[in-house]
């Protein structure tokens, strides 16, 4: 199964992974191959690689998505029959867009942006980041006529944050302490008047009253907009639980990655959103197997001075316990399977950031099982 | 990266690491002076950050036993908001897998090996541990109201203060903790570049904020701390890749306007050279020569890690020309997991590395006076 296959009728696909493991490069060539299919595809990205970025002419991006020049992509010799778009989004500017949105009125919308607490802490406000990733993906998918929206997930202190988020923030809102905080009669408001109780006075020793004022209009504002957040999260709900929406979790063949991995795809099945396959990236693969030293050192001595042919046994040696620790990593990804694809891309020999790059790994994704097979096989040997 | 963060949390346990004190290299040097040689290890307070993925925990981890092994008496902290230890209990729970385990308790110093501690911060119990030294018994009360919990945790920021709150407390020379020895040096396994940054500005944002009171007073106290070169150092973890490296560079550019700078960069996980350029070149003859598939093979694996190797050459090239600062490279370990011997290989080239000893310096291609 190839990702064109797998993506046939989505609109929207999900690239979810811990950091360091390809996400950015898997996303955007995933986006470019299903443009060159012929979809109008946006890829929407968090902080690309600066040579990637200069080949989609991200560079004097707003927070909206912009056509990626055919010329750029002509370079690497792929037909792009549909459109490829990119954006590169701004997290703070987008959560800034969504008080602008979901405000009651520009004046509640003004006093909330010129908060301190808000302008300085408000991208700490746990799965703020996440949230208004997922908002936007939603915006895009309401306001444009995408056939697919490709989404590189923000680098999560873990990937759950991502899923919690739009639970996370709401929640966050309609608490009961943030409602008990900001009522008029609250105990927000009781602390700030006078006759605060005990409580109210150890909250103030311990803050500072100037920080008290700050939170309680923070939380007040916030608070007043909770019901539109749970109406934009309960949405973006919706859309991420849709089966036209699709899950693709890319990971790194080492330990812990693969660890997140499973647990992820635990979650991602317990909160039913749809899974949708495994992206391994940068697989060393053992065609061969183990091979004794010496056999090695002997096959080589028609050609290399036994000195050179030691060295290149070693490597080749080194190669296998990676090719094997690889093997035995992804073999753990495989128990829970129920029939979603796994797709390995080789550890290619250069470091993939420009569009040459994305061809490359775009070849492995989009071919058939058989064809990477193949191409495999004369990657190694 | 090659190496799990929770693999080098399950092998030091008590039981496993400081082994036979005959033979344990951490105990080594106690009695000498602590090593002049480096500077790095002369601060007291050590962030270690960088992009995910690069090996930031392994690196933490090697920085405290370098240290442990110079005599210092060392602690090397993990940040629960980080949410790896959490999730890996919970899995080792959920496998049944919990008899005898180690399970880091919040907030208490655990003696890994002579000198060598660790310690696993999470917001609520530094919260409680805050207040319960600060405002004493009415702290105790606030600790234990519901709706005060929840008010602190909702304040965004409010987490990355209080963990930062404990990291300070932690490198004070009198500590607050009651009974609690100081400590020569905190490595702390700082989150990734982007929320590094944020955690490192937070004490000083809450200080502004908050003008006047405890928070500012406190706030300013742990940025003071922090802004001292004398004291804290914040180094950058990368490979020798693009992301990691532009990385790197852009997190020197963010300490920057935070007026902090980049004490030192390590490069994670760099290719051997095995080969030079003219065996290189008998290296591709002979491929088109080779007969047999083993052959083929071992040649073709030789030439793609002298293919990375030279871009690893590249993105180091391009690293130093970008950092006015030395890069300390720790090899690529082809191994399948990491286990004590390799940390404590990974150590040995961290002290040579922080002495100036043991590494290859590469290259700078870009004049001194050319770099801003």
């Amino acid at each position: 199964m190839s990702i064109a296959d797998l993506l046939e009728g989505k609109r929207i696909c999900v690239c979810s992974g811990c950091g360091g493991v390809g996400k950015t490069t898997t996303s955007a060539a995933i986006a470019l191959g299903m443009a060159a299919e012929g979809a109008k595809v946006a890829v929407v990205t968090i902080d690309p690689a600066r040579r990637l970025a200069n080949a989609l002419g991200l560079e004097e991006l707003g927070n909206e998505p912009r056509l990626v020049e055919p010329d750029r992509l002509r370079s690497g010799g792929l037909k792009v029959r549909g459109e490829l778009w990119a954006m590169m989004l701004d997290p703070k500017r987008t959560f800034d867009e969504l008080i602008e949105r979901l405000a009651p009125d520009p004046d509640s919308a003004k006093e909330i942006l010129a908060n301190r607490v808000y302008r300085e802490l408000s991208t700490a406000v746990a799965g703020s980041q996440e949230f208004t990733a997922v908002s936007k993906l939603y915006e895009l998918d309401k306001e444009y006529d995408f056939d697919l929206l490709v989404l590189d997930t923000p680098p999560s202190r873990n990937a759950l944050d991502f899923l919690d988020a739009p639970g996370r923030l709401t929640s966050f809102l309609e608490g009961r302490m943030l409602k008990t905080f900001v009522r008029p009669t609250g105990f927000g408001m009781r602390i700030l008047g006078r006759g605060s109780g005990v409580l109210g006075a150890a909250l103030q020793r311990v803050t500072g009253v100037d920080l008290l004022a700050d939170l309680s209009t923070f939380f007040r504002l916030l608070g007043g907009m909770t019901e539109d957040f749970r109406v934009r999260a309960a949405e973006v709900e919706k859309m991420l639980t849709a089966s036209t929406t699709a899950f693709l979790l890319v990971t790194s063949p080492q330990r812990e990655p693969i660890d997140e991995a499973i647990w992820f795809r635990r979650t991602l099945r317990e909160s039913g959103l749809p899974f949708a396959g495994v992206i391994v990236n940068r697989v060393h693969h053992d065609i061969l197997g183990a091979s004794p030293r010496s056999d090695v050192i002997e096959s080589l001595q028609a050609g290399l001075t036994d000195q050179l042919a030691a060295r290149v046994a070693e490597n080749f040696h080194d190669y296998h316990v990676l090719a094997r620790s690889d093997e035995l990593n992804i073999a753990r990804l495989a128990p829970d399977d129920d029939g979603r694809p796994l797709m390995l891309v080789p550890h290619l020999d250069d470091d993939v950031h420009d569009v040459e790059g994305l061809l490359r790994v775009h070849r492995y994704l989009f071919a058939s099982e058989a064809e990477r097979k193949r191409m495999i096989a004369q990657v190694v040997a | 990266m090659r190496w799990s963060a929770a693999e080098i949390r399950c092998l030091p346990t008590p039981q496993t690491l400081p082994g036979d004190p005959e033979t344990s290299s951490l105990s080594a040097p106690r009695d000498g002076p602590p090593s002049s040689v480096s500077r790095l290890l002369d601060k007291r307070l050590i962030f270690v950050t960088g992009k995910g993925g690069v090996g930031k925990s392994t690196v933490a981890t090697a920085l405290g036993l370098v240290g442990a092994r110079s005599g210092l008496r060392t602690i090397v902290v993990e940040l629960a908001a980080q949410d790896r230890v959490r999730r890996t209990l919970a899995e080792a729970e959920a496998e049944g897998d919990g008899e005898g385990g180690e399970r880091p308790v919040p907030l208490v110093e655990h003696e890994l090996a002579p000198g060598l501690f660790t310690i696993s911060i999470d917001p609520q119990h530094a919260m409680d541990e805050y207040l319960r030294i600060k405002v004493g018994p009415i702290g105790h009360a606030l600790g234990s109201s519901k709706l005060f919990q929840a008010f602190a945790m909702a304040t965004p920021g409010m987490r990355e203060l209080l963990t930062m709150g404990k990291v300070w407390e932690l490198a004070q020379l009198q500590r607050r903790t009651r009974g609690a020895a100081p400590y020569d040096l905190v490595v702390v396994d700082a989150p990734s570049s982007g929320h590094g940054v944020g955690i490192l500005r937070t004490p000083r944002t809450f200080a502004e904020i908050a003008r006047v009171g405890p928070i500012a007073h406190q706030g300013r106290a742990i940025a003071a701390t922090i802004a001292d070169p004398e004291v804290t150092a914040v180094i950058a973890v990368a490979t020798p890749e693009e992301m990691p490296v532009n990385e790197a560079l852009m997190l020197r550019d963010a300490l920057a306007s935070e007026g902090l700078s980049l004490h030192d960069v390590i490069v994670n996980a760099v290719y051997p050279s095995r080969f030079d350029d003219d065996e290189l070149t008998q290296l591709r003859e002979a491929a088109e020569d080779a007969d047999s598939p083993l052959a083929r093979a071992a040649i073709r694996a030789a030439l793609s890690e002298c293919a990375r190797a030279a871009n690893q050459n590249h993105q180091l090239a391009r690293l130093a020309a970008g950092l006015d600062r030395r890069l300390i490279e720790l090899p690529f370990l082809f191994a399948d997991h990491l286990d004590r011997p390799e940390l404590e290989r990974l150590a040995d080239r961290l002290g040579a590395g922080l002495a100036g000893q043991g590494h290859k310096q590469q290259p700078r291609r870009v004049p001194a006076e050319e770099l801003t």
